[in-house]
């Protein structure tokens, strides 16, 4: 039974990181994604038969009900926009499960059996007759009683209780439900202060004797609590950089459970994706130009001296006249940010695109790493009003085409395209990689209105002699520029 | 000793296939790839099952049927959005 229980655990392991790896191509994405459902579903059948599992089926078949029916509606249900917050909440519930996990590895005496009384509680198994899985898998995990292991354990059940609480902060952020950076006076000492308590809390826990449910509890709500005190004080704007970091610490969580059950399944799978999110973590993080502990410790305005001056003056354009200047042009490159994703906007830009490629226009999509609220959300977004992959480009690749552009349509982007990034070195900003849409010979802006946006930084392409402000929501523009091209 | 060290180097192995793995993936893909990552942590699954499977308190129970719930929906939840988003993605049909 064990042996095929461990041969399906293997073939999931190598179905996953197959399906990981089909991801390089969205041609050979959807296929990836089918393999490693497929693992999924074998692993969990399988994992009927363990002999560590000798009762509450029927409950167990009910909570995979329960869980997977209300994850399905929601999943299915989710607009396209509204995925970064969605995603956040699964991850969410994966981080969870491990600390649940942890909680009753951690609850369970015969983890912290001395070595002689196991040998005598075996001999008196075997002697009254007992199963000789029951006696293995005994065995199994009052052998895991090395301090390695329970440490372990104690260690994902804190990233995975982290995860938990932090992601459905992000997600209440990401939902608007929660608006703004919230922080305390000295909000980081509490911090500090909190997640030493945590610890020290999770190192008496599994030094100590036998387990003390008191301190169990205490243990998960202050590391519950840490969670939510983390996310707290980040905005929305580096929510990408949040949501791929829980999505390592679920990883993470689960790897370490997975040492704890002594299941090579959840070690692979969860290592892997530890080292992915990690690698997202990191490329997030590079491309907003700050350290990790910068975005998740400080504030931007926190940063920096006084901000240099603008000069020249922002002036509008009304969409006809804009609508004309698209059409004259032989390229134009479109730069969608968040504010596309508020307006609802992506479907109406690609009509408008189309009827600018029918007139021989090359239209091209720049999209910035940190655009939207995860990375690559504005992909998605374009993808989802059917804009066809080839046309849209990462920064590397398209930021010395901006020279050579007539006309650079900017819709609820900002700070991805704010010059200060390169001339002002206090900016908040300063030295964070931008799109050079002030390289172009002209610049739309499609704005809600003339204030400073999310961040509150001042962007000096808005001042530029070639930059036009167009006013309005992003999804109401873009329909008179459809209009206006139109009857062109 | 030594099987503890046997899972370190399958937790190193691991570290450097996810880390390799993912550094081919294209920035428009970073959305489904996260989900899909996200996805495969769902196995927790496996694990919460084993938790209440041996439960036997009350309260170990009742903690291993909410991590069974919460491991089935990220699971769940993970593959369905993860099929959705990747569903949208074509190429121009002059490209073809």
């Amino acid at each position: 039974m064990g042996f095929l229980i461990e041969t399906s655990y293997l073939l999931t392991a190598v179905v996953f990181i197959l399906g990981l790896k089909r991801m390089s191509h969205p041609r050979t994405a959807p296929a990836g994604i089918v393999w490693a459902g497929v693992g999924m579903l074998v692993a969990s059948l399988f994992t009927f038969l363990h002999p560590s599992i000798v009762a509450n089926y029927g409950l167990m078949v009910l909570a995979i009900g329960i869980g997977g029916a209300i994850a399905w509606y929601t999943a299915m249900q989710v607009p396209m926009t509204d995925m970064p917050q969605m995603i956040a909440i699964y991850n969410g519930m994966g981080g969870g499960a491990a600390g649940a996990i942890a909680a009753t590895e951690l609850l369970k005496e015969h983890f912290r059996i001395e070595p002689d009384q196991q040998l005598a509680t075996v001999q008196a198994a075997i002697e009254a007759g007992a199963d000789l899985d029951i006696v293995q898998d005994f065995v199994l995990h009052a052998g895991g009683t090395s301090g390695l292991v329970l440490f372990l354990a104690m260690l994902g059940a804190i990233i995975g209780t982290i995860s938990f609480s932090g992601s459905i902060v992000a997600y209440a952020k990401l939902e608007g439900k929660l608006e703004g950076a919230i922080r305390l006076p000295s909000h980081q000492l509490i911090n500090a202060v909190l997640f030493s308590v945590v610890v020290v809390l999770g190192v008496i826990i599994v030094s100590s004797s036998e387990p003390v449910p008191l301190l169990l509890i205490l243990f998960f709500v202050l590391a519950l609590v840490f969670g939510v005190m983390m996310t707290l004080p980040i905005g929305g704007a580096d929510m990408p950089v949040v949501i791929s970091l829980f999505n390592a610490f679920t990883g993470l969580a689960v790897a370490f459970e997975g040492f704890a059950l002594n299941n090579s399944a959840m070690i692979i799978a969860g290592t892997v994706v530890g080292a992915a999110g990690t690698l997202l973590t990191q490329l997030m993080a590079k491309a907003m130009n700050r350290p990790i502990s910068n975005i998740l410790f400080s504030s931007w305005s926190a940063m920096g001296g006084p901000a240099m001056e603008v000069t020249g003056t922002m002036k509008a354009i009304d969409p006809q006249d804009a609508a004309v200047q698209m059409c004259y042009a032989s390229k134009v490159i479109i730069v969608p940010g968040y504010g596309l994703a508020v307006a609802q906007a992506q479907h109406k830009i690609w009509e408008m695109s189309e009827l600018l490629i029918e007139r021989g226009v090359d239209v091209k999509f720049a999209i910035h790493p940190v655009a939207g609220r995860m990375p690559g959300h504005m992909n998605v977004l374009l993808a989802e009003a059917g804009v066809p992959y080839d046309l849209i480009f990462d920064l590397d690749e398209i930021n010395n085409e901006f020279e050579t552009t007539d006309v650079a349509l900017v819709i609820g982007a900002n700070d991805v395209v704010n010059p200060a990034a390169k001339t002002d070195p206090n900016s908040p900003i300063y030295g964070m990689p931008i799109l050079n849409v002030d390289e172009a010979k002209n610049a739309l802006v499609v704005k809600r209105g003339q204030g400073k946006g999310f961040s509150g930084i001042e962007n000096h392409l808005f001042f530029l002699d070639n930059t036009r402000m167009v006013y309005g929501d992003g999804q109401k523009v873009a329909s008179e520029l459809i209009a206006a091209i139109k009857e062109f | 000793m030594i099987e503890g060290f046997l899972s370190l180097y399958i937790f190193m192995l691991a570290a450097f296939v996810g880390y390799e793995v993912i550094s081919r993936v294209p920035v428009i893909l970073h959305t489904p790839l996260m989900s899909g990552s996200n996805f495969v942590h769902g196995i927790v699954l496996v694990g919460a099952m084993v938790a209440l499977g041996h439960a036997e308190t009350g309260l170990e129970i009742t903690i291993g049927f909410v991590a069974v719930v919460l491991g089935a929906g990220n699971a769940v939840g993970g593959y369905f959005v993860t099929v959705r988003m990747l569903e949208m993605f074509q190429e121009s049909k002059k490209g073809q």
